[in-house]
């Protein structure tokens, strides 16, 4: 069986600036695989290239067997699909809580009011919100609307999950809600693909954990072996490593 | 469908000349009188008597609820009278200072509110490094505060006086001869009011156009 | 000073008919609220529509809506007024001519014409006023509606405008205030509209005073009651915990 999400040979540029080179990996059904790097390193733009959110000129990227850079297919299908993210958590401040969790099931799946509604409350409710269903997303905490955020993106029945630096926009104390979140949902066996400088989070739950730096994957291999001999590493893994294991 | 005929425009050149020196300089008499009025309205408004800044506030509230037109048309008859009950005799202001007055009083209300602005956005630091120096309310506003003030606003103003460039047009409702309303009785004349009021469109267009391209040039410039 | 104030002349008869004064104010009043607001519903419309082409990716939808926007941006609104009133009638085909001509009233065709004009003028304003409240959303609120799936329409519809609008009704409210104050140019093109009324007023009764103050009264009242039921509709829309530079 194929990998759920690869990429071959993904390039990018910005004009001339060249973000993405060369960019190859897979992630297989099941798996959960941690990127990371130092800012700018493209390890974002990376992410969002899966879902089409930004395009790419040149390789390739399959989803579950669709192409995402043929432009014959129908990306919002495709994005339906896959489960996103975002480091601002990116709620709709206009809707409620609920109403954030239902619109996309109800105008994008076709479900009706009642099923987007038991889905949407189910899902909070695994993450512990349901007794805020009926407020808006500015009067929660950002550890709470990040929450609502991976509520919302499983209330689609993702196959996959993309999480794009989920906790670097929180306060130091609200990070652990939100990382128990996910270190469950990956217990649960959901196929995740996160950008992060979670390293606990990568011991705890990753399979493998890819480093990127000035747009290339610089490493990608199992956990073990990331974590296991920091001297194997390439030195700028090592360096990057040092600065983020300090804390 | 009718063809157009624009040959009858060569002619009324210099006629239309005329026209556009009147607009240009009803523009810059109430630019430089609107911009005054309006920066007193501003420091007005901005004063810590009570009287001085309510009545500065009222007197905007009041001229940006009502038309231009109106002012205008209002003027026209009005200022008339004022200048008789003043000097106790009838004297002949015509439509063009009617409407200068107009064009100044109407807008300092809009100036005003751009200098507020502007004045407001110089930190408080500089007043009382001002005071500090030994500098009056007035040196300081004038040496110090208002022409910081001045060039930051600048592009603001510069756009008002766009706008005002073409309210100028208005002037067209009591009959003084400016650029449009040349443009319309000439076309009247030759019987070719469409081809006039094409050419008055686009001149007011390239000159609009022209004066705010290069304002938001202005703009980026000032803002790095 | 020797003016005689007789705030009576508008309960005197106007010698036509048993009209007094005050109903020439009265009717007047009414072609302004007509004027500006059939204007005005042509100016948000249009205006919201230039506005979302301003923001998209195709280069040739927003080139079409800024060219729109700069046109109308640029000449006198008496101009347009005259373009509309004079010059457009000219150009129709030989029966609609006859039709705006002849078969129409007077007070129609001026009518007509004055709402095109202020409708189209208006909207451009509006245009640039949606375009900045889309542009002042954060860029991963588009994301984060793509990422769910929803077409590019459903994301303006359901993510992008929703909360634009909220955002642009102080700058939106000035505008419809104007549409208003610049109705009173339909007077050069004799609509009988408050402007016209009071001239013709001020002339018939030698009241020149009252006339006019009563006019700018009424504009004054006028203006203060659109900006209070604007404020009401603003909180009416108000979504707890947005606004306020909520990021």
């Amino acid at each position: 069986m194929s990998a759920m999400i690869t990429l071959k040979n993904v390039s990018k540029w910005y004009g001339d600036f060249q973000v993405l080179t060369d960019c190859s990996t897979a992630v297989e059904k099941g798996e959960v695989v941690v990127v990371c790097g130092p800012s700018g390193s493209g390890k974002s733009t990376l992410i969002k290239t899966v879902n089409a959110l930004e395009p790419f000129q040149k390789g390739e990227i399959i989803v579950d067997g669709m192409s995402v850079g043929d432009p014959k297919t129908d990306l919002p299908k495709l994005r339906a699909r896959i489960g996103m993210v975002f480091q601002n958590f990116e709620l709709f401040p206009h809707l409620s809580i609920t109403e954030n969790l239902t619109i996309a099931q109800e105008r994008v799946l076709g479900r009706s009011k009642d099923e987007a509604r038991q889905k949407g409350l189910h899902y909070l409710d695994r993450v512990g919100l349901k007794a805020h269903a009926a407020k808006f997303p500015g009067q929660l905490s950002g550890g709470q609307q990040q929450r609502v955020a991976i509520a919302r993106a499983l209330s689609m029945d993702p196959i996959a999950m993309l999480f794009d630096e989920p906790t670097s926009a929180l306060d130091p104390e609200m990070v652990n809600e939100v990382l128990d979140v996910m270190v469950e949902l990956a217990h649960e066996g959901m196929t995740m693909m996160c950008v992060t400088h979670e390293m606990g989070f990568a011991r705890k739950v990753a399979n493998r954990v890819i480093f990127m730096d000035k747009g290339a994957i610089v490493e990608d291999c199992a956990k073990e072996e990331f974590f296991g001999d920091i001297k194997a590493r390439s030195e700028r893994a090592q360096h990057f490593l040092s600065k983020i294991l300090q804390h | 469908m009718m063809g157009f005929d624009f040959s009858q425009i060569g002619p009324a050149l210099p006629g239309l000349m005329d026209g556009m020196v009147l607009t240009l300089k009803l523009l810059l008499l109430a630019v430089s009188g609107g911009v005054a009025l309006g920066t007193v309205l501003a420091l007005m408004r901005l004063s810590s008597n009570r009287l001085l800044s309510g009545g500065a506030k009222f007197y905007v509230n009041y001229f940006r609820s009502i038309p231009l037109l109106l002012v205008i048309t209002w003027f026209y008859f009005v200022v008339p009278l004022i200048f008789k009950w003043i000097s106790g005799e009838f004297v002949a202001v015509g439509a063009f200072t009617s409407c200068l007055v107009a064009f100044m009083m109407f807008e300092a209300a809009y100036y005003a509110e751009i200098v507020r602005a502007g004045v407001q956005s110089i930190s408080k630091g500089q007043l009382n490094a001002a005071y500090a120096l030994g500098m009056t309310y007035g040196q300081a506003m004038r040496l110090i505060i208002l022409p910081q003030a001045f060039r930051k606003m600048m592009p603001l103003l510069l756009q008002q006086s766009i706008i005002l460039f073409q309210d100028t047009s208005l002037v067209y409702a009591v009959g003084l001869m400016d650029f449009l309303n040349t443009a319309r009785s000439k076309g009247d004349i030759v019987g070719q009011p469409n081809e006039f009021l094409i050419l008055a469109g686009v001149v007011y267009f390239v000159i609009s156009f022209g004066a705010s391209t290069v304002v938001k040039r202005l703009q980026k410039r000032l803002a790095v | 000073m020797n003016y005689n104030w007789d705030w009576n002349v508008f309960f005197k008869s106007t010698g036509i008919g048993k009209e007094i004064y005050l109903d020439w104010f009265i009717s007047g009043l009414g072609w302004t609220i007509a004027v500006a607001l059939a204007g005005w519903i042509i100016a948000l419309a249009l205006g919201s529509v230039l506005g979302v082409m301003r923001t998209l990716p195709n280069k040739w939808a927003a080139r079409i809506a800024t060219t729109y926007v700069e046109l109308f941006r640029n000449v006198p609104l008496l101009v347009q007024l005259f373009i509309w009133y004079f010059l457009v009638p000219d150009l129709l085909p030989e029966r609609a001519q006859i039709w705006f001509k002849q078969d129409l009233s007077p007070a129609t065709s001026a009518y007509l014409s004055v709402v095109v004009c202020l409708g189209l003028f208006t909207a451009a304003r509006v245009c640039e006023q949606v375009r900045t409240g889309i542009q002042a959303l954060p860029k991963g609120q588009n994301y984060a509606a793509m990422a769910m799936g929803f077409q590019q329409a459903q994301v303006y519809r359901y993510v992008l405008l929703p909360q634009a609008f909220r955002i642009i009704i102080p700058p939106l409210t000035s505008e419809f205030l104007n549409i208003f104050k610049n109705s009173s140019v339909a007077s050069l093109i004799g609509l009988m509209e408050l402007l016209a009324q009071t001239k013709q007023t001020a002339e018939f009764s030698a009241n020149l005073f009252e006339a006019f103050t009563l006019a700018t009264v009424i504009y004054f009242v006028l203006n203060m009651s659109l900006m209070k039921f604007m404020g009401w509709v603003e909180t009416r829309l108000r979504v707890p915990g947005m606004m306020g530079g909520a990021k």
